[in-house]
């Protein structure tokens, strides 16, 4: 299959690249690791007339600590971020999640930034980023900005990025105190995305209660959703398998769960409650472990 | 546009439409057909090959993105008419029937065994998730990558 011709473009800074953005505006499309893109455009799905390749701009690739934020370029691949030894000390849920995405080739190019804006609602990458409440670092030629990766995210392959934008970072800051992190994924079983993804931070205060909880979920809405339910009933409560298990029942409550060629809304909702479970349960003895 | 790009050892210039994919270009502009194509939608690994030593799917990229960097295929692999240790192992062991798949099954395992010299079956099994392979059922295939492991 070949894509509708385009014109090509390899800048080499950040400002080529978004003067290119700014020429071209709707007719260009940025590339990264190509495992989306390329495929929409073998089907003639996206036709962009200019492809900006990023590949040659630096400083958008590696991961590094500053100020107890963990600074991931959006041209890192899935591989390197799971490989990077300060994420896996760090941020285990983030390499136990990059290391189920696709398989070794889909690994060895997609990006961690193509994935974010390319929004898809079975991604892994939305939900564990949310629940890390992690930010992503834009640049357009009016200059930067930080935006949640919760609010980058409006819906199935929509993001508020504009025409003109770069994404260049993922930063996840640091969590403080007693916490632990777990990503529970159910994969499709050709494509490997997410049918239902859980990924869970959980915070214990000295007494060993749940000081505060993020959770979010992939696969079952249209754009990654907290778990806001969840993380109420478990608000101050010892997270005993009692505990967990009740409050994960309510992992699709106030969700609108969609359902797709995976599964019917309410196997996706029940899904959704056992994989909570799942990942609140290894969240909660990572804490304790610490 | 021009590219050139190192394949097998051998640089070789090209003008190619941009729109041309990877693998196209190893079997089309190269004749190097090796690399077979066999779902066209990234799924199935047939058209694996090595881009700077990471295994890929050549169907996934554009040429002009292998533009300066190296890459190797399945007839990259053997040196001086002697097979690689890894294509002699899927001989031994039976690691395949129609040998659709295996170039890229081939390729993977490679690149499995540079980055986890010593995989258990389940380290195997999940480093080839990419390969799809219709006939042999992925013992022998298995097997295999296990006999080129100890061959080191
Ligand atoms: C067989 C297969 C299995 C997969 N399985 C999974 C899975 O299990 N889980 C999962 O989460 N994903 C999966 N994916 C998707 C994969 O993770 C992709 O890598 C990812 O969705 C896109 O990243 P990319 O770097 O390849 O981006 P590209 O395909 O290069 O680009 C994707 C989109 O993002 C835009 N873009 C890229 N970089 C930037 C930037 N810096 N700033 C702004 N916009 C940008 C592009 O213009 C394009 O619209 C799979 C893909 C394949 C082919
Ligand atoms: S032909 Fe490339 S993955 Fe199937
Ligand atoms: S040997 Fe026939 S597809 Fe693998």
């Amino acid at each position: 299959m070949y894509a509708a011709p385009f014109e090509y473009h390899l800048p080499t800074t950040v400002a080529e690249a978004l003067g290119l953005l700014e020429k071209f505006g709707d007719e260009a499309k940025l590339l990264s690791g190509s495992q989306s893109l390329v495929p929409l455009m073998k089907l003639r799905l996206a036709t962009p007339g200019h492809v900006v390749d990023l590949r040659k701009v630096p400083g958008l690739s590696g991961v590094t600590e500053s100020g107890g934020t963990v600074v991931i370029g959006a041209m890192t691949t899935h591989y390197e971020v799971g490989s990077s030894p300060l994420v896996r000390t760090k941020l285990p849920m983030m390499a136990e999640a990059a290391g189920q995405i696709g398989d070794t080739q889909v690994r060895n190019l997609g990006t961690i930034g193509g994935s974010l804006a390319h929004a898809d609602p079975s991604a892994d990458w939305p939900a564990v980023l949310a629940a890390l409440d992690a930010s992503v670092r834009i640049a357009s030629s009016r200059g930067e900005r930080n935006v949640k990766v919760e609010e980058l995210i409006v819906g199935p392959l929509t993001t508020v990025l504009a025409p003109g934008e770069i994404l260049l970072q993922v930063r996840v800051p640091l969590p403080a105190g007693r916490y632990g992190g777990a990503y529970e994924k159910l994969p499709h079983p050709a494509s490997r995305f997410a049918i239902v993804g859980a990924a869970a931070e959980v915070f214990l205060d000295p007494g060993g209660k749940v000081s505060n909880s993020r959770i979010a979920l992939t696969g079952i809405a249209s754009k990654v959703t907290r778990a806001g339910y969840v993380e109420q009933a478990l608000l101050g409560k010892a997270p005993d398998p009692a505990a967990i298990k009740s409050a994960a029942a309510r992992a699709a409550q106030g969700i609108e769960v969609r359902a797709d060629l995976t599964g019917s809304a309410e196997y996706k909702a029940n899904l959704a409650a056992v994989y909570t479970e799942r990942a609140v349960k290894r969240a909660v003895s990572r804490a304790l472990e610490r | 546009m021009n590219i050139t790009v190192q394949v097998n050892g051998v640089s070789e210039t090209r003008s190619v439409e941009p729109r041309v994919l990877l693998v196209h270009f190893l079997r089309e502009n190269l004749g190097l057909t090796g690399t077979h194509v066999g779902c066209d939608t990234s799924q199935c690994g047939a058209c694996t090959v090595l881009l700077d030593g990471a295994a890929v799917k050549s169907c996934s990229l554009f040429a002009v993105q292998a533009d300066g960097r190296k890459v190797t295929t399945i007839e990259g692999l053997s040196t001086d008419g002697k097979l690689h240790a890894m294509q002699q192992a899927f001989w031994d062991q039976h690691g395949l029937q129609c040998g659709f798949c295996t170039p890229g099954m081939i390729v993977s395992a490679c690149h499995l065994l540079e980055r986890n010299p010593n995989p258990s079956e389940a380290e195997i099994r999940e480093g080839l998730e990419g390969n799809l392979c219709r006939c042999t059922g992925y013992a022998n295939i298995v097997k295999a990558v296990q006999q080129a492991a100890r061959a080191g």
